[in-house]
């Protein structure tokens, strides 16, 4: 292992098909690894290159440096055929060989071997198992297996993004809710409006996005199944409705609420009986709520106090919040981390807003990004980094930073804007 | 139909606050020089109330119109991380209260905004303050609960473009938008 282990915080791929990657800080040491082409089951496979797609997710984590094909000095497709010296005269610490093999009722099998050519060792000998359709899925899954056995924390390759473009030229904008595969791929629209969409949240589960929209001219809450794209509406009470978050066991629905008075509350709906509980109530904007992971708390902002600060409160009642952050005039939008831990938020100084994260066990406060812009953070589900939205010289930007702050890397947009990136749970 | 002319006003609306007489919007960071605009939409309101009060019902021509003086001022401006209502807005709302407090049957939207900095819900919060602001104003001018909608669009929904002050500074705002 090339790195200490807290700075071994994985950044998991984020190369995008519609969006140019550009790694602006790197480890200064990534490991060396060669991912030998598999052999091929033609024509099950489709032409999916699954070494190509490892390699990519390995290399956009910023952790990894791949050998080019050109420099292999063979191509075997088992461990065994592996010669160790050839390869470490390549300078490659690792080799990844492997093979498609199709088996009984359409499945298909990604069977591959790691091999430490330092020491010789086969690290792993495994078998992903998956459906002729769910090969590239099956590719990020291996990934994630090599990247945690060399590095030793979970890949976070085989994942969802969700985010919102806008584009076009006022008042004919158009506004699309995007999901991807982590790596760009698979991109396609969920919904879209030519009113704002705005807040997406995934269900644990990844199988539903909540967002706000406002297609019938006010805000109002939709839910919407990613499989299918059915989608109904759950909340279009009068005022503002805004910030859906789902509970841990997606029964509930965290949301905003401002009634005809205009004055921005938390409350908690229960999305079978339609019961809602109100959680905050005072004449301040409290808002952008988000549920520890045990469901028992939330954690949202409120200018209770003067500026937004995060605060925290039951989220059975509506018993007296408190305070969370500190050491900052302007501090919003919480997200949990999976392991409840840590928050990340928004948070400004004097050089503007940037993306960071609250440890809650001590208090302490980090920022993370170095934009003026910086919004929207969302923890990548094995936690170790961060996506995000910013602004570089007037162009909007996605972006990512390792939580322990050694890893970042941004994603252009060719055109439009891009915002609100939300990162979705492991895929099975 | 209701729907289309609601949309031709709103971008009537839109189109007069960017197109009108650039008072409002020449200072929006000062509050120094009230006491020139307000004279100005005195003169302003009281041609227009006066027009105003023998045209109940009449919006599309008159004091609302594009060239009206009500119709060229339909947009208040907001200082950062604020929902005050500065003095030289004063005037302005009260003139829209008046015409509205005698036209019982025009309803209007109060569409609240802000600038792009900071976070988006917290920033829809801000802009309905902003909206329920105006709306209180106007309702010491006698207007119904019924005829005042609010909407706040947070950031969403910018009127200039840009990340400097001045675009800042224009975003930062509600919009008055007659809706029948």
């Amino acid at each position: 292992m090339r790195c200490a282990l807290l700075a071994c915080a994985l950044l998991p791929a984020m190369a995008w098909a519609q969006l140019k990657i550009d790694i602006t800080r790197g480890v200064t040491d990534p490991v060396p690894v060669a991912l030998v082409p598999f052999a091929r089951a033609v024509p099950a496979d489709g032409g999916l290159d699954v070494a190509a797609v490892v390699q990519k997710d390995l290399e956009s984590s910023g952790r990894f440096r791949a050998l080019d094909r050109g420099a292999m000095p063979s191509q075997p497709s088992r461990a065994a055929d592996v010669n160790a010296a050839s390869w470490r005269a390549q300078r490659t610490d690792y080799v990844v060989v492997g093979r498609v093999v199709t088996v009984a009722d359409g499945n298909v099998q990604l069977q591959f071997e790691l091999v430490n050519v330092l020491t010789g060792q086969v690290l792993l000998n495994e078998t992903v198992t998956v459906p002729q359709s769910g090969m590239r899925a099956g590719a990020h899954r291996v990934a994630d297996r090599i990247f945690e056995k060399i590095t030793g924390f979970r890949g976070a390759f085989a994942t969802r993004i969700a985010y919102v473009s806008v584009d076009g030229a006022p008042p004919n904008q158009r506004y699309q809710l995007w999901v991807a595969d982590a790596d760009g791929e698979n991109y396609r629209v969920a919904t879209q409006s030519s009113q704002p969409i705005m807040s997406p949240a995934w269900s644990a589960d990844g199988e539903w996005l909540a967002y706000v929209s406002f297609e019938n001219r006010v805000s109002a809450i939709f839910v919407q199944r990613v499989r299918t794209g059915e989608r109904r509406q759950v909340s279009a009470r009068r005022g503002v409705n805004g910030a859906p978050a789902f509970s841990p066991d997606g029964r509930r629905l965290a949301l905003t609420l401002s009634g005809s008075n205009g004055n921005l509350d938390v409350y908690v709906l229960d999305l079978t009986t339609q019961a809602l509980t109100r959680i905050t109530e005072d004449p301040a904007i409290d808002t952008e709520a988000a549920w520890s992971i045990d469901g028992q708390t939330l954690y949202f902002t409120s200018d209770r106090g003067g500026g937004p600060q995060i605060y925290s409160a039951p989220a059975q009642s509506g018993a007296r919040a408190r305070r969370i952050s500190f050491g900052s005039s302007y501090t919003a939008r919480p997200r949990v981390s999976p392991d409840g831990k840590m928050l990340a938020v928004v948070t400004q100084d004097g050089s503007g807003f940037h993306v960071g994260v609250i440890d809650l066990a001590s208090g302490q406060l980090t920022a993370l990004s170095r934009g003026a812009l910086d919004e929207s953070p969302s923890f990548a589900p094995n936690g170790a980094a961060l996506i995000y939205a910013g602004r570089d010289r007037g162009q909007s930007v996605l972006a990512m930073v390792s939580v322990d702050g050694t890893v970042s890397s941004r994603l252009k947009a060719d055109q439009g804007e891009v915002r609100e990136p939300v990162w979705g749970p492991f895929l099975n | 139909m209701k729907q289309r002319t609601l949309i031709l006003l709103a971008a009537v609306a839109l189109l007069a606050a960017a197109c009108g007489p650039k008072r409002v919007d020449e200072k929006p960071a000062e509050t120094g020089t009230a006491v020139p605009a307000s004279a100005e939409s005195s003169g302003a309101q009281s041609a227009g109330v006066a027009t105003v009060d023998t045209s109940a019902g009449s919006t599309s021509q008159g004091a609302l119109g594009p060239d009206g003086p009500l119709g060229s001022q339909r947009v208040i401006y907001f200082d950062f991380d604020s929902s005050e209502i500065r003095s030289e807005y004063i005037d302005v709302i009260a003139a829209h209260g008046r015409f509205l407090a005698s036209n019982a049957n025009v309803r209007v939207r109060l569409e609240g905004h802000t600038d792009e900095r900071g976070s988006r819900e917290y920033n829809i919060g801000l802009g309905e303050q902003r909206a329920q602001t105006v709306k209180r104003a106007l309702a010491l001018q006698g207007v119904q609960d019924a005829q005042i909608a609010t909407v706040s669009y947070g950031e969403e929904r910018p009127a200039a473009a840009g990340s400097d002050e001045n675009a800042y500074s224009k975003n930062r705002r509600v919009e008055i938008v007659y809706i029948n």
